[in-house]
């Protein structure tokens, strides 16, 4: 047959990361004229800062969302993590193991969900509810909800100067998105992702294990947010026993801008890192832009709801209409 | 038959995208008429289909209904009007109980009537009756079979009171014996005076149930005869617009040593027994029988869907465990399952990762996905089966039946296959690309494969089988050679006569 295009990349089908990016340019735009101050480094790193936790977690939430679960419990698993890695410390354990330690922490936690989600086959929403309240509730019976201070000196940034610390977690930020980013389309588990996430009785005869990917990714999480609460916590030299609340809602807010369908199968990570950007830079560009930040969680709102809107108009959902009648009569063209 | 046209539709014309769909389409359906309408899969069948029933707005043309023009057609206008369509996946809902699922096309909809429900199961039962269904009206839908469930929409197509049914595909997961039923169905309601639009890929059906038949090809009509001066050679010529030579290719060829024996396998939450089978290189055995004998039940314990609990499975001369489809890949078993459109194959995901999905792991390694080669082995698969689409990065979904089944059997040659399970590997797939398959079947086996093709369609079985094995309960009833299988000896042996029995 002539004319087969064999071409990999096609920017048209990265429609909907591209209309997301192209919001943030906007948004950017925006504030360039309105308020150019707001592009100064200081204001910048925090912001950076500020959402680096919530990208590394994002990150693990686009794998969930991609075989088609979700897990609302990672922000209390962030809190377990963060006490935990306040203990560690202050227990004497080495700063170079306490990360690798709070990361098998989450990765357990990860571990308990995954496995009833994945050979239980337990609703993940329902699921990842009841831990959500009981890592949380725990964690409070046993801080009895203090917080945990007269942590070691070189706790607070890994003992680094500030301005090394930051850009430690920067990096390692990024790092991480990249890492995953390119396993999603090099790696033979990526494409198992997305296989189990569009149909995975499919993937199933095809030879791919669906339970096993389910664990691996609920075990990926967990350690993600291990790991995202560690690069947290070394921000300040006190540790919170109540942190992470609503940070659930936030990474699942941030995929799903990022256009990530929210079904299952389809999605980027670049869409992740947009998505990220977008719903953390739009509340700190309304104070400076002059308009109230109560507006912030209203805007966020719209945001996702624009982000709905646009996979509607895109025909994204279109599988979804049950007893429709294009699904039957697929033959004519 | 009377001569009273119900449905008249004038210059049809509708195109998508610039590709003409429907053009100038004149078609009659009579009172009292069973019509069939066959063509290939896009030459518009459904596109009329959807146009009569008012899903779609047609560019140009008229559709009339006794005489009267219908204007502003919509699926509430066509249903007011009394024409209901009934097509090839039932669309109950299973959650509710028959007597609600018919309750839901026919009741009042406002949303502050009360339900009368002595009157509702009342009706179902009646109308349950009047087409000869013996249903339970209370029990749910979803545990209802297929055939039981196209019975319980034809009831509610005649509680609707519809002048005009159409059935599109009715009896493609159909066995015999239901099919005879469903046709008694079809010929009450014709009697009744309604007049009833027969789509089927099985030609063969036609002369048993159909009156008049309109060929459309490329959305044109190519013409519409009496089925009675009608011959099977001249329809499908009609159909395809060139003479076929022989719809079943399959080449005599030496089958080599055996690659897949079974002995005395069985698997008791499948309701096998005892079953003894042996499968060689290059050689097609055809497993027939009637729905429920326990093919498809054979395959999925082959492909360690539900693992075998008795006899042993030697392959290539080694005892071997299959307890899931990872490890049946593992030993190079294959498997096509009969529901491609949601299992075969994965809609959402391109041609070519549907293509590589089994052979991921030689693809992708640590050091990465090697991209390079999956394009070229994609683009290798849809030159060599003319898959017709204009980029191997076009999702599954855009692509038709038979190009779908296509690429479901591509990722299987893709991994190095020594046994081919293929679960009704044709159906609902229209005449031209069904014959492509069967090539594409016969190239496999000339290299080597051991197939093993479930089919309800015995023309099929009887033209692509090296050998033919003939299932019933759960067990092989018996075992014909090529040269010595009749339908009559399948049947016999399906139905549990002895061979002789019947005579011949």
């Amino acid at each position: 047959m002539s004319g087969l295009t064999t071409s990999r990349f096609k920017l048209s089908r990265y429609k909907r990361e591209l209309a997301a990016a192209l919001a943030y340019l906007v948004l950017l735009l925006v504030v360039a004229v309105a308020a150019p101050s707001f592009f100064n480094i200081a204001n910048l790193r925090d912001l950076a800062m500020n959402n680096a936790a919530i990208l590394i977690i994002a990150v693990g939430m686009t794998l969930v969302i991609l075989i088609g679960e979700i897990d609302i419990s990672v922000g209390s698993q962030f809190a377990v993590c963060t006490v935990a890695a306040g203990w560690l410390a202050k227990a004497g354990v080495p700063l170079v193991l306490v990360a690798p330690c709070v990361v098998l922490v989450g990765a357990a936690m990860g571990a308990v969900g995954g496995s009833l989600i994945a050979w239980l086959r337990m609703p993940s929403i329902v699921v990842t509810l009841a831990l959500m309240v009981m890592w949380r509730d725990a964690l409070r019976w046993i801080t009895e909800g203090a917080w945990i201070q007269n942590l070691p000196a070189n706790f607070q940034w890994f003992g680094l100067r500030q301005a090394s610390g930051q850009f430690l977690i920067m990096t390692i930020g990024l790092l991480l998105l990249a890492g995953f980013a390119w396993a999603l389309r090099n790696l033979r588990a990526g494409r198992s992702i997305y296989a189990v996430g569009s149909d995975a009785e499919a993937a199933r005869l095809a030879g791919i294990e669906p339970p096993r990917i389910v664990f691996a990714v609920f075990v990926l999480i967990g350690a993600l947010v291990g790991l995202a609460a560690t690069l947290n916590a070394v921000r300040f030299s006190i540790v919170p026993s109540n942190a992470g609340i609503g940070l659930e809602l936030k990474a699942i807010a941030a995929v799903v801008v990022g256009g990530t369908l929210i079904t299952g199968g389809r999605g980027t990570l670049f869409g992740t890192l947009v998505g990220v950007a977008l719903l953390g830079t739009i509340g700190v560009a309304l104070t400076f832009v002059g308009i109230n930040p109560f507006w912030e969680k209203a805007i966020q709102g719209a945001i996702i709801l624009a982000a709905l809107g646009s996979d509607v108009a895109l025909g994204r959902f279109s599988r979804l209409p049950i007893g429709d009648f294009r699904l039957r009569t697929e033959d004519a063209k | 038959m009377t001569d009273r046209v119900l449905l008249h539709t004038e210059k049809i014309d509708k195109s998508y995208d610039g590709v003409h769909a429907l053009r100038g389409v004149n078609f009659d359906l009579r009172a009292g008429e069973v019509h069939a309408l066959v063509g290939e899969n896009g030459a518009g069948k459904s596109t009329l289909i959807k146009i009569i029933t008012g899903a779609v707005t047609p560019d140009a043309g008229r559709i009339e209904l006794e005489g009267e023009a219908v204007t502003n057609n919509s699926p509430r206008v066509a249903k007011a009007l009394g024409i209901a369509a009934i097509y090839q996946q039932p669309a109950l809902f299973p959650e509710l109980t028959v007597a609600e699922n018919i309750a839901l096309g026919l009741e009042d909809t406002s949303a502050w009537r009360r339900i009368d429900w002595k009157r509702r199961r009342q009706r179902a039962v009646e109308l349950l009756e009047k087409i000869g269904a013996k249903i339970t009206a209370d029990e749910d839908a979803g545990n209802l079979s297929m055939p039981q469930q196209q019975l319980v929409e034809i009831a509610r197509a005649l509680g609707a009171n519809a002048r005009i049914l159409i059935l599109d595909e009715p009896t493609a997961s159909l066995s015999d014996e239901e099919i005879q039923s469903l046709f008694r169905v079809i010929r009450q309601l014709r009697d009744r005076g309604v007049g009833i639009i027969y789509i089927s890929h099985r030609l063969e059906e036609l002369s048993a149930i159909a009156d008049r038949v309109t060929v459309l090809r490329d959305g044109a009509v190519v013409g519409t005869r009496q089925v009675n001066e009608i011959d099977r050679p001249e329809l499908i010529s009609m159909m395809v617009g060139r003479e076929l030579s022989a719809v079943f290719p399959k080449q005599q060829c030496d089958p080599g040593a055996v690659v897949l024996e079974l002995g005395g396998v069985g698997s008791r939450d499948n309701g096998l027994n005892d079953i003894n089978l042996s499968v060689r290189a290059g050689e097609i055995v055809g497993l027939a029988g009637l729905v429920g004998a326990g093919r498809t039940e054979l395959a999925r314990t082959l492909f360690g869907l539900q693992p075998a609990d008795a006899g042993e499975i030697v392959l290539d001369g080694k005892l071997v465990q299959i307890r899931n489809p990872a490890q049946a890949i593992e030993h190079r078993i294959a498997c096509v399952p009969e529901d491609r459109r949601h299992h075969g194959v994965i809609l959402d995901m391109s041609i070519s990762a549907n293509v590589t999905l089994a052979s991921l792991k030689r693809l992708a390694q640590w050091g990465g996905f090697d991209f390079e080669r999956e394009r070229a082995m994609t683009a290798d698969y849809v030159r060599r089966f003319a898959i017709k689409t204009p980029s191997i990065f076009n999702s599954v979904s855009t692509l038709s039946g038979g190009n779908q089944q296509k690429v479901a059997l591509s990722r299987w040659l893709a991994t190095n296959t020594a046994v081919l399970i293929l679960d009704e590997p044709t159906q609902g797939i229209d005449v031209g690309a069904k014959a492509e398959i069967h090539a594409l079947m016969s190239e496999l086996a000339a290299q080597g494969m051991a197939i093993l093709m479930i089919s309800s369609e015995l023309p099929e079985i009887l033209g692509m089988s090296d050998r033919i094995a003939v299932m019933r309960d759960g067990t092989i009833a018996g075992i014909l050679n090529r040269t010595e299988a009749t339908q009559e000896k399948i049947l016999a042996l399906a139905l549990g006569h002895e061979v002789g029995e019947l005579g011949s």
